[in-house]
């Protein structure tokens, strides 16, 4: 069993029970938008944390997500659920679009091309008519599973939290899969990487496609959980709040995002006593926080590779001294 | 669409350009030596704005332009502009030197916070929009049924000289020769014997002042000013820095100067609203043909 698991199920049965706790609506609703920076972070962690891509326009992915769920719910009348795979499609074709080109780029001018991806799919559902223009759209249907329609603000504390687990236990495993060693290698030396037989270009676009679906998946259940989605909620801000939640926790950690999201969103609220000032003293500890700590509150632990080289190290060193001594016998 | 109708966008896109080069160039000087989008670049274009309207307001009466007084302030809003990004590199990122370049980007929004919010919590200065307390003489000449201003030929004769001048000292000095060594290779230019922190501190403070610079002449142009300005005119100078090739002042001003027009066309011709998506269209393509930029040097990927 790994040793973070009990710390994790701990962590979820106490969130489970926060809203009967509290008893507060102000609470949960901030607790539940923890829950959905957690999920894009987690999202974003593919690109930035493990594949080491600079992506300063993650806030495209939710868009999609949240405009194919809302314009098929509102003007087709669908399920949310059903809306999901669809969404999820059109983000990947988002994905691949952003991502080609790139390939062919500088890493440097990752950042700027993400960044104008981000800004251009805001800039089209802000003027175009169909997707509701700077008003966006309202009256999305609310998620109903299995029969069960849920409306409250505690019950989409729960969706999320669910969606949250969820995310956090994929990620884990893709992490340690051969997609994610192969990102990782990417990360540490894209040359050394290729070199290795893995193809740099295709990891990177799934990297983008990973990030994506998670993306999606969020921005659709977003917009049930809010009724009405509007194109502010999808601009650079927003990326930005994602990244901004990834390397504070720690890139490339899981727990990292997680606890990164958790700090970019209910900081500025707990600074709330300051007033105008709030979002002065939330810089300041921004800074502090990355000159003090630059490597994260919660930086990501190897794999366990290190060990493991070592010890094929030790046996390759083994055999090639057992097999010289083969030839110091056969010798006459 | 006859290139008639399209000429005197074009023109209004070269004083936009002229401020967004001047700004770029800081931009790109900095991300040639560091590797970093500096995000509170804007936000010292910013800054300065508010610092050069106090100054004007306390040495104006009522709204007559007096150009003496214009020029000394620009000269110290240029100083404050250059001390200004001197010290946040000092305080900020020289600590973080050895970390990952995305850790020190996260510090620069968070400097740009503490820029944006220190500024709306100074009650002098605040959330509104401040009328900028001097207006330029509409006195110039017509083209075509257009009227230009004097002013308007100045502040873009101010940017080209500006930029002319730090394109001569990366490019023709020794101090120049020095950053570019650093901007290649830091530990090898600290063997050669040069002071990179030092070299590191006067990019800052070039990259400061123009945007100090910036910051009066287009106040002046715009005639107003508020404190969320500097972030997003940041960005755009980000945008034309890496279109014009970043980590050179030539590119960075060609990209500036072609961002702005493009901006001001697309504008003129599908209305303000698609201008944002016109800029990044033609960014991206830019890129897709030529992946280093306008005028990028052929840098090899690293080996």
């Amino acid at each position: 069993m790994h040793p973070g698991l009990p710390v994790a199920l701990v962590a979820l049965g106490v969130a489970a029970f926060l809203p009967p706790l509290v008893q507060n609506t102000y609470v949960v609703s901030v607790a539940m938008q923890v829950e959905i920076l957690m999920c894009l972070a987690l999202g974003l962690n593919f690109v930035v944390g493990l594949c080491g891509m600079l992506d300063l326009g993650f806030a495209a992915f939710f868009a999609i997500g949240s405009y194919t769920t809302g314009l098929l719910s509102v003007d087709l009348h669908w399920p949310i659920l059903a809306t999901v795979p669809l969404a999820v499609v059109a983000s990947l074709i988002g994905a691949v679009f952003i991502g080609t080109p790139t390939l062919r780029l500088r890493s440097d001018y990752l950042a700027v091309i993400t960044l104008g991806f981000g800004e251009i799919i805001q800039n089209i559902v802000t003027n175009l008519n169909q997707t509701g223009g700077p008003e966006g759209i309202s009256g999305i249907a609310p998620l109903s599973v299995a029969g069960l329609t849920i409306t409250s603000t505690a019950g989409y504390f729960y969706v999320f939290l669910v969606l949250t687990a969820v995310f956090t236990w994929v990620s884990y495993r893709v992490r340690r899969s051969r997609l994610g060693r192969a990102w990782l290698a990417i990360r540490e030396d894209e040359d050394t990487a290729q070199a290795m037989g893995i193809k740099v270009h295709n990891f990177k676009l799934y990297a983008y496609m990973a990030g994506s679906v998670y993306g999606s998946i969020t921005g659709s259940l977003y917009g049930a959980a809010f009724i009405a989605i509007a194109p502010p909620s999808f601009g650079f801000n927003e990326s930005l709040l994602v990244v901004m939640a990834v390397a504070m926790g720690g890139i490339g950690s899981i727990w990292g995002a997680l606890l990164g999201a958790g700090v970019v969103i209910a900081s500025p609220e707990i600074f709330r006593q300051f007033a105008s000032a709030r979002l002065l003293v939330f810089g300041v500890l921004l800074v502090l926080i990355m000159v003090l700590r630059p490597q994260g509150i919660w930086p990501e632990t190897g794999l366990g590779l290190e060990r493991r080289a070592r010890s094929v190290a030790r046996s390759v060193r083994g055999f090639a001294r057992s097999s010289t001594h083969r030839s110091d016998e056969g010798a006459p | 669409m006859t290139w008639t109708v399209v000429i005197p966008d074009i023109v209004a896109g070269l004083f936009l350009g002229a401020f967004l080069a001047l700004v770029a160039v800081g931009y790109s000087m900095v991300y040639g030596i560091l590797r970093l989008i500096n995000f509170a670049h804007g936000d010292f274009y910013m800054v300065a704005a508010f610092v050069s309207y106090t100054l004007l307001a306390a040495v104006t009466v009522g709204t007559k332009i007096n150009w003496g007084n214009v020029v000394w302030v620009g000269i110290v809003t240029m100083i404050a502009g250059g001390v200004l990004a001197m010290s946040v590199e000092r305080l900020v990122y020289r600590p973080m030197r050895r970390a990952a370049i995305l850790s020190v980007m996260i510090a620069a929004l968070g400097v740009s916070q503490v820029l944006e919010n220190g500024v709306l919590n100074i009650p002098a200065w605040g959330s509104n929009y401040l009328p900028f307390p001097v207006t330029p003489p509409s006195t110039g000449f017509n083209v075509d049924g257009v009227h230009y201003t004097w002013t308007q030929v100045v502040i873009v004769a101010i940017a080209a000289v500006l930029i002319a001048a730090v394109w001569w000292i990366v490019n023709r000095t020794m101090l120049g020769t020095a950053m570019r060594a650093v901007a290649q290779d830091r530990a090898a230019a600290t063997l050669m014997g040069i002071n990179t922190d030092r070299i590191i501190s006067l990019v800052f403070f070039i990259g400061g002042a123009l945007a100090g610079a910036a910051a009066v002449t287009s106040s002046l142009y715009y005639g107003q000013i508020n404190y969320l300005e500097g972030f997003s005119l940041g960005l755009q100078a980000f945008t034309a820095a890496v279109m014009g090739g970043i980590g050179n002042v030539a590119g960075a001003a060609v990209g500036g100067l072609l961002l702005g027009i493009l901006e001001s066309v697309g504008t003129g011709q599908f209305g303000a609203q698609w201008a944002l998506l016109f800029a990044f269209g033609a960014l991206v393509l830019t890129l897709w043909l030529r992946p280093t930029g306008l005028l990028g040097e052929r840098v090899a990927q690293r080996v």
